[in-house]
């Protein structure tokens, strides 16, 4: 092999021979930044197809709506529907915020932020109730979103039916008639064989009585955030091409028998870090095997450990905190009865979105 | 209850004339100018509540085009002709998904000649009945639990195997789970295709023995389908003949039997052992 020379392939013109460190050798790398590119990164055309499968979906609470999902510069299935729908939405006055379950510091989330902050020159932050458009990947946030905010969830697989028939024009005629008999047959199953309904993350909820949803895999914790809530929800998946929303104010219904009622995740303990224990617990082990619990949602933990009695609605001029599971002794009834299924953090491998 | 008259199912590229180039009379179901192959034709039938009407004749002559008809199961182009029952509008061969679609959740019941195409075989016993009564609308997980339960009792499926899966079952069970999906809403008409079709005598008997009773008590309407003379003589009041794509006798089920008209009815009336 020849040597080969240094700098030879340096196309910024930089000489890297005389750098000693990565820092250095990126400070002297230069190209033509934004030159090029469009406001937001995403052409007009694509930011209008997005905004038009958006209001569509708005417009049909909970129906699957497709767009031309285009090719982003990472792979489909890492969150590229929730960045076309952020992109189209955002404009320079407006406050980003993304999360990786949970979290604010993945290398996914913040990458994304950066994007976001570089192309379309938002603002960024951590904090919930800051932002005004905060993308999301597997969790709704603890704080309650208010009437001037957005949500974009990431979704991997956008079809609730698809547990049940991997035919999708099958199950598209079946959402036309609203024919969810084969759904009810999953559950049926699953009590009988559990002795309740074992699902863990995407339950199927039921939107403005009309259409079967899969909220995305959020825990079963966040699925009564949906119902009536301030805020709207747009459910964006880039592989699958399709855009679905839950507007405000609508009806969301998570699918259960009369006699069986639909329930979110039981802990035994509270937050490590904060002492909650009315939001949604991540078990972790630590070197030498101990088992503890900490909050799931970051920013909202660093907040309760300043102020461990901080309500959910802080933020909010308004009394009585009904956003998702209730707080003090609603959690502690949901955790008395029924076999332990406490649910690890909802994990779909590798797939990312 | 039940009433059907000039029923047809015409599969390939009609030239219009098919219906008369083929039929008994000719000797044939296939159109020999287009090559349509007339599976079932002028077909006219009628059954009143608690009555069961039988449809027999040879492999190949239509008496599943017409059971799949009459249970609103196949609803393309290529059927013609008018289904109607009491208590609903018009043709249902013609009236919109939605209609037909809760037709067949609710007032029929379709015992499938495949298994595959009647029971979701990954699925428990129980659930496949319980799917039934799902998609009519019911919340409640007991009183699904319970209905599965009663069904299987009465349609004699050891309730204790109600937790397994259909696939696990033997042939004559999962014939009679079907039965008890069937029955599940009460419906008032049940079509049977083949009900005992692969199963041994003792079986087929069981089998037939649990329809006869359901049916009797249920007041239902039933037409039951089969080559099996034995099985039409002991569950049918009124028996019709096809070959070819069309009914070639019809009479009350004794009269058939003891005093048949047709060549083929004679044929076939003999070749019983």
């Amino acid at each position: 092999m020849t040597e080969r020379p240094s700098g030879a392939n340096n196309e910024a013109g930089t000489d890297m021979t005389g750098a000693a460190t990565v820092g250095e050798v990126l400070d002297g790398l230069s190209d033509d930044g934004l030159e090029g590119y469009t406001y937001a990164y995403l052409d007009e055309h694509t930011k209008r197809e997005v905004r038009r499968a958006v209001l569509k979906a708005v417009a049909i609470p909970g129906h699957q709506v497709p767009f031309a999902s285009r090719p982003m510069p990472l792979a489909r299935g890492w969150g590229t529907g929730g960045i076309q729908t952020s992109l189209s939405l955002l404009g320079p006055a407006e406050t980003f915020k993304v999360i990786d379950q949970g979290a604010d510091d993945s290398v996914n989330a913040a990458n994304i932020r950066r994007l976001a902050a570089r192309t379309a020159d938002v603002e960024t932050t951590t904090d919930t109730t800051a932002a005004d458009v905060i993308q999301t990947r597997h969790r709704i946030p603890e704080e309650v979103l208010g009437a001037d905010q957005v949500l974009v969830l990431q979704v991997p697989i956008t079809d609730p039916l698809r547990t049940v028939d991997p035919s999708d024009a099958a199950n598209r005629r079946r959402h036309a008639h609203a024919n969810y008999g084969k759904i009810w047959v999953r559950l049926y199953e699953s009590i009988v064989e559990h002795g309740e309904v074992q699902i863990a993350a995407r339950y199927p909820v039921m939107v403005a009585g009309r259409y079967l949803m899969d909220p995305s895999p959020i825990p079963r914790w966040d699925v009564p955030k949906l119902d009536n809530a301030e805020n709207l929800f747009l459910f964006a998946a880039g592989r699958e091409a399709r855009i679905y929303a839950v507007p405000p104010h609508t009806d969301v219904q998570p699918l259960a028998f009369e006699d069986r009622p639909f329930r979110v995740e039981r802990f035994d303990g509270a937050c490590r870090a904060c002492g909650a224990t009315d939001t949604y617990l991540t078990e972790i082990e630590t070197e030498d095997g101990e088992r503890l619990f900490v909050c799931n949602d970051t920013s909202f933990c660093e907040k309760r450990q300043e102020e461990p009695a901080l309500p959910k609605d802080h933020h909010l001029d308004r009394s009585g905190v009904d956003w998702g599971p209730g707080t003090g002794t609603s959690v502690e009834m949901a955790t008395d009865t029924g076999p332990a299924t406490d649910d690890p953090a909802p994990d779909t491998g590798g797939d990312r979105t | 209850m039940l009433a059907g008259s000039g029923l047809a199912t015409l599969y390939g590229d009609p030239c219009g004339d098919c219906i008369d180039r083929t039929g008994d009379e000719h000797g044939r179901n296939r159109c020999p100018a287009c090559g349509t192959i007339v599976a079932c034709a002028e077909v006219d039938l009628s059954v009143e509540s608690g009555e069961v009407l039988g449809i027999v004749g040879e492999s190949g002559s239509g008496k599943s085009s017409v059971a799949g008809l009459l249970a609103l199961e196949r609803t393309d182009g290529r059927t013609r002709g008018t289904v109607e029952y009491t208590g609903c509008e018009g043709n249902l061969l013609t009236a919109d998904h939605e209609t037909r679609h809760r037709l067949r959740t609710n007032a029929v019941g379709f015992v499938h000649q495949h298994i595959r195409d009647g029971l979701d075989l990954g699925v428990t016993g129980g659930g496949n009945v319980a799917g039934k009564l799902l998609a009519a609308g019911e919340r409640e997980f007991e009183t699904v639990r319970e209905r599965a339960q009663h069904l299987f009792g009465r349609t004699e499926i050891p309730v204790d195997r109600m937790d397994d899966p259909v696939r696990t079952y033997s042939g004559g069970m999962q014939r009679r789970v079907q039965i008890a999906r069937a029955l599940a809403t009460d419906p008032s008409v049940v079509v049977l295709d083949e009900p005992t079709t692969g199963l041994d005598a003792s079986v087929q008997a069981r089998v037939l023995d649990t329809f006869r009773r359901v049916q009797r008590e249920h007041d239902v309407a039933a037409v039951v389908v089969s080559h099996d003379l034995g099985v039409v003589r002991l569950l049918a009041d009124r028996t019709l003949v096809m070959r070819h794509g069309r009914v070639v006798e019809a009479g009350l089920t004794d009269r058939v039997m003891e005093d048949p008209h047709h060549e083929y009815t004679q044929t076939l009336t003999n070749s019983v052992i």
